[in-house]
């Protein structure tokens, strides 16, 4: 049972194979029946491997943990790597929202991109990111982590820039891949540090030398600090959040699957998995809470302002995260890895019927020429109203569950009132508003421009996912995962009921602000105040990013423009060159010139012969 | 036997010396390849005058061997040379030795 | 008797000067007959007879006249005269004659630096000495010589052969 395991990364790496070779057998490009067949049949199976392993084996014990060998990978004086994974718990939830949602997706995907001309070349990409995504989950040493890491950013950076005949979206892509590339630099160095530190780079062995040494605690706050940039840059916290808005370029199924459901939520995997190190070092894990605290207010309120409504959503997702990281940050391990299930149903939900309602209205993104959607699309409606209810956290959806537990958690750490609560509780309000805003400009009100044309995109292989994170994202907060063995027990008593009241109330507030807001923007369109136009632009990180940091490089790469250090070696050259042309104007084919240089030449030595 | 008509070996030197640094001369001066030619010939001659007075300094026949021997290389040199002459003016309808400047680097 | 070495020797050196300047090339062929016999009549107040003898005949006699021929199948007319004044302007000889100047007073430097004993005898060497000497010591150089002449006459028959220029050797002569 437990070897079935191995199959899961397997199976969407043989899909990725056989499509990419279909060309080699066949002279013209196969079917999208046949595509889909390979494409959403792998990754279906390694979700219903992932499921008959977890009812099996893991549901009747908790604490199980499974260890596959499958071959050594590098053996260098003591750095013994192997491809091997480790599966407890931690690794059974992202396994199943990878394989469960990333199937989902899948499916949702054969309808969304019907008729596309590079079908084939679509799902070749998804089936390779879902191994990747796979192995970063399953991997036992942060070698193979790392490598799972690197080939997930590869698929984000082919997925972005997908549709590359529009520039835009390859700068887009370009942008996410170098962005994210700062961070993956730091979590590189954050390895070699810590391999340096305790010679072993296999997670379990990592964490059991660090608890027993107790090991220079400043190294692992280096180490740890160094881990989160990485964590940073895949989740694109602040300050490395730039990439994620204009990853929307990509094709909407992608944006849902890597750029809200998996990809982006491996830092807080990251940090979950190491979280051993993190508790050793009380900097690393205020690093974290802060980090998550400021992001989650910075991209809401960025949120509120956007009128793409894939922006909004990449905005909240950045928000969301935030919430995870606060969670990370105050210990609440279980809370954060609840709050990235429960987020991954509904923002995969959110994203997908985004993606219905831009394909129904021919790829129309722009929320302010919409309107009044709701009697047309009843069925994305529903979905999307769901999807936003869970954002926002309203009572007794799975978003509630999951951050009621962060806000408590935050509460209790600090003992009582504190900032990191007040950022979490003041980021409620604000994903309610945000998150009803953007429900209310697109399906309420009075139709705009756009709503006109609508029609219904829809088909039964989109309609089925869709119900099934409907559903999940309704009632996945019954299905909290068991994280004691991991995490261990964590038990807290439950804090004075105001402040339970607050945090129900806060989206509540939000829904009711957000009405005000969107009947008042239906009516003045897309004019901004100046504050919404800070907002809009995301708090001007692009243009303190560009002016900080690009245009002082280019222009430094303008000035070296003819490279510094080349002129040593051009120099050489020229003077070979100088050399060459002196001693070859000698050799100028004139016989007479050759004979005054020999007689030269005898005075010379004559000359020499006669004074000694 | 000794043979009294003759000057010292250093008149006879200092001849061949003059005659051979005037074909030298004569030899970068002049641009006609035949009167290069000439010049060489001169060159040829003057160290031919060397070898013999060297002979009859030091009493023996091998300086007028050895002129025979430029002679014969001088004879040789000539006839190849001047068949060279004539090649190049039919090619190139001229004697100045500056248009063979073809192998210059 | 030194008073006819001192003379023709000034003959030799003159008529050189004059080979080498003139402008006409069929008068400064002339000059350097002039000059070859007047290192003769040196080779022959050296004692060398044999030398004197070859001198006239194979130098001033056949190789000369092979020079005139070619000179005459060149034919280039009155209009040498001028070229060859162009051609031997100042700035032209100067250096050379520089050069040659410095070897020259390089070359009496070394003669006179008394490294030369100077005894005044000289011998007499007959053609019949000369002849001994050649085909017995020499005549290995004597065989070789008459390689380098069979080899001077099939080269200049080559060469001198005339071809239609931007063809093959594989055209006949004319």
């Amino acid at each position: 049972m437990q070897g079935l395991l191995a199959w899961v990364p397997l199976l969407p790496l043989i899909g990725f194979l056989l499509l990419v070779a279909i060309p080699l057998f066949y002279s013209k490009e196969p079917s999208e029946k046949f595509v889909t067949a390979i494409g959403v049949g792998s990754v279906g199976i390694s979700a219903l491997l992932t499921a008959i392993v977890a009812t099996t084996v893991f549901w009747q014990n908790p604490g199980e943990v499974v260890n596959i060998a499958l071959w050594q990978w590098m053996l260098v004086d003591n750095l013994e790597l192997g491809f091997n994974f480790h599966v407890d718990w931690l690794t059974l939830v992202m396994l199943m929202i990878i394989t469960g949602v990333g199937f989902l997706i899948h499916l949702y995907s054969a309808g969304y991109m019907r008729e596309d001309p590079d079908f084939r070349r679509y799902f070749a990409y998804l089936n390779l990111f879902v191994c990747a995504m796979l192995i970063l989950v399953m991997a036992d040493n942060l070698v193979l982590l790392y490598l799972g890491w690197e080939g997930v950013g590869l698929c984000s950076y082919l997925l972005i820039g997908f549709w590359y005949k529009n520039p835009a979206n390859g700068a887009a892509a370009q942008k996410a891949f170098i962005v994210t590339r700062i961070g993956d630099t730091a979590m590189a160095i954050g390895l070699f540090l810590l391999f340096f530190e305790f010679s072993t780079l296999n997670i379990p062995q990592l964490i059991s030398a660090a608890d027993s040494s107790g090991a220079n605690s400043q190294i692992i706050t280096v180490a740890t600090l160094l881990l989160l940039g990485g964590a940073v840059g895949k989740s694109a916290q602040l300050p490395l959040q730039t990439w994620l808005p204009d990853a929307m370029a990509g094709p909407t199924p992608v944006s849902a699957l890597i750029h809200a459901a998996t990809m982006v939520t491996a830092g807080v995997y990251l940090i979950a998995r190491m979280h051993p190190l993190y508790m050793l070092s009380e900097t690393a894990m205020t690093a974290v809470a802060v980090v998550g605290a400021l992001t989650l207010l910075l991209a809401g309120f960025s949120a509120i302002a956007q009128s793409d409504i894939k922006r909004v959503l990449a905005y909240s997702t950045i928000s969301q995260i935030g919430y995870m990281f606060l969670a990370l940050g105050v210990g609440a391990w279980s809370g954060a890895i609840f709050h990235l299930m429960t987020h991954a149903f509904f923002k995969a939900l959110l994203f997908l019927s985004a993606g219905s309602v831009i394909l129904s209205l021919h790829h129309e993104q722009n929320i302010f020429t919409m309107g009044g959607l709701y009697r047309r699309i009843p069925f994305t409606f529903i979905c999307f109203a769901i999807g936003c209810a869970c954002l926002a956290a309203l009572p007794f959806t799975s978003g509630f569950y999951s951050k009621d537990q962060i806000l408590l958690r935050a509460w209790e750490f600090h003992d009582g009132f504190n900032s990191l609560w007040l950022a979490g509780i003041l980021g409620a309000l604000v994903t309610g508003i945000y998150s009803f805003r953007v429900l209310f400009l697109v399906f309420a009100g009075s139709e705009g421009s756009s709503s006109s044309h609508c029609k219904d995109a829809n088909n039964t292989v989109m309609r089925v996912p869709l119900a099934i994170l409907a559903t999940l994202a309704l009632f996945g907060g019954m299905l909290a995962p068991p994280l004691q063995s991991v995490f261990g027990t964590q038990t807290w008593e439950h804090p004075a009921a105001w402040v339970e009241g607050v945090a129900i109330a806060m989206p509540l507030i939000g829904l009711v602000i957000a009405w005000g807001l969107s009947r008042q923007q239906q009516k003045t369109g897309e004019k901004r105040s100046p504050i919404m136009q800070f907002w809009f632009s995301g708090w001007g990180f692009d243009w303190l990013y560009e002016n900080l940091l690009a245009k002082p490089f280019r222009n430094l790469a303008r000035l070296n423009h003819k490279d510094i250090i080349d002129s040593i070696y051009k120099g050489t050259a020229a003077f070979s060159q100088q050399l060459n042309s002196l001693l070859s104007s000698s050799q100028n084919g004139q016989i007479r010139w050759y004979l005054a240089t020999f007689a030269a030449g005898s005075i010379l030595f004559l000359a020499l012969l006669v004074a000694l | 036997m000794p043979f009294e008509t003759a000057p010292g070996l250093e008149a006879g030197v200092l001849l061949a010396s003059i005659l051979f640094c005037l074909g030298l001369a004569g030899l970068m001066m002049r641009r006609n390849i035949i009167f290069m030619l000439m010049c060489v010939e001169i060159c040829t001659n003057a160290a031919a005058l060397m070898f013999v007075v060297a002979g009859a300094h030091w009493g023996n026949a091998d300086g007028q061997v050895m002129f025979v021997f430029v002679v014969t290389l001088a004879a040789a040199e000539v006839a190849i040379a001047l068949a060279l002459v004539l090649q190049f003016y039919h090619r190139k309808h001229t004697v100045d030795i500056d248009q063979l400047n073809e192998l210059r680097g | 008797m030194n008073f006819v070495f001192y003379l023709t020797a000034a003959i030799a050196i003159i008529s050189t000067i004059m080979v080498i300047f003139h402008k006409n090339a069929v008068h400064a062929l002339l000059y350097l007959v002039t000059s070859l016999l007047a290192v003769a009549v040196i080779f022959y107040q050296f004692g060398a007879p044999l030398a004197a003898a070859l001198e006239v005949i194979i130098y001033a006699g056949a190789i000369m006249v092979l020079i005139i021929f070619v000179i005459m199948m060149l034919n280039q007319g009155d209009s040498t005269v001028v070229q060859e004044q162009a051609w031997l302007q100042p700035t032209t000889w100067v250096g050379p004659a520089i050069l040659s100047a410095l070897l020259l007073v390089q070359l009496i430097l070394l003669v006179s630096s008394g490294q030369i004993s100077s005894t005044q005898t000289f011998h007499y060497i007959g053609p019949k000495q000369v002849g001994i000497a050649l085909f017995s010591h020499y005549v290995l150089a004597v065989e070789l010589a008459s390689m380098l002449l069979l080899a001077g006459l099939v080269g200049a028959f080559h060469l001198a052969r005339r071809r239609k220029i931007d063809q093959g050797d594989s055209n006949n002569a004319i």
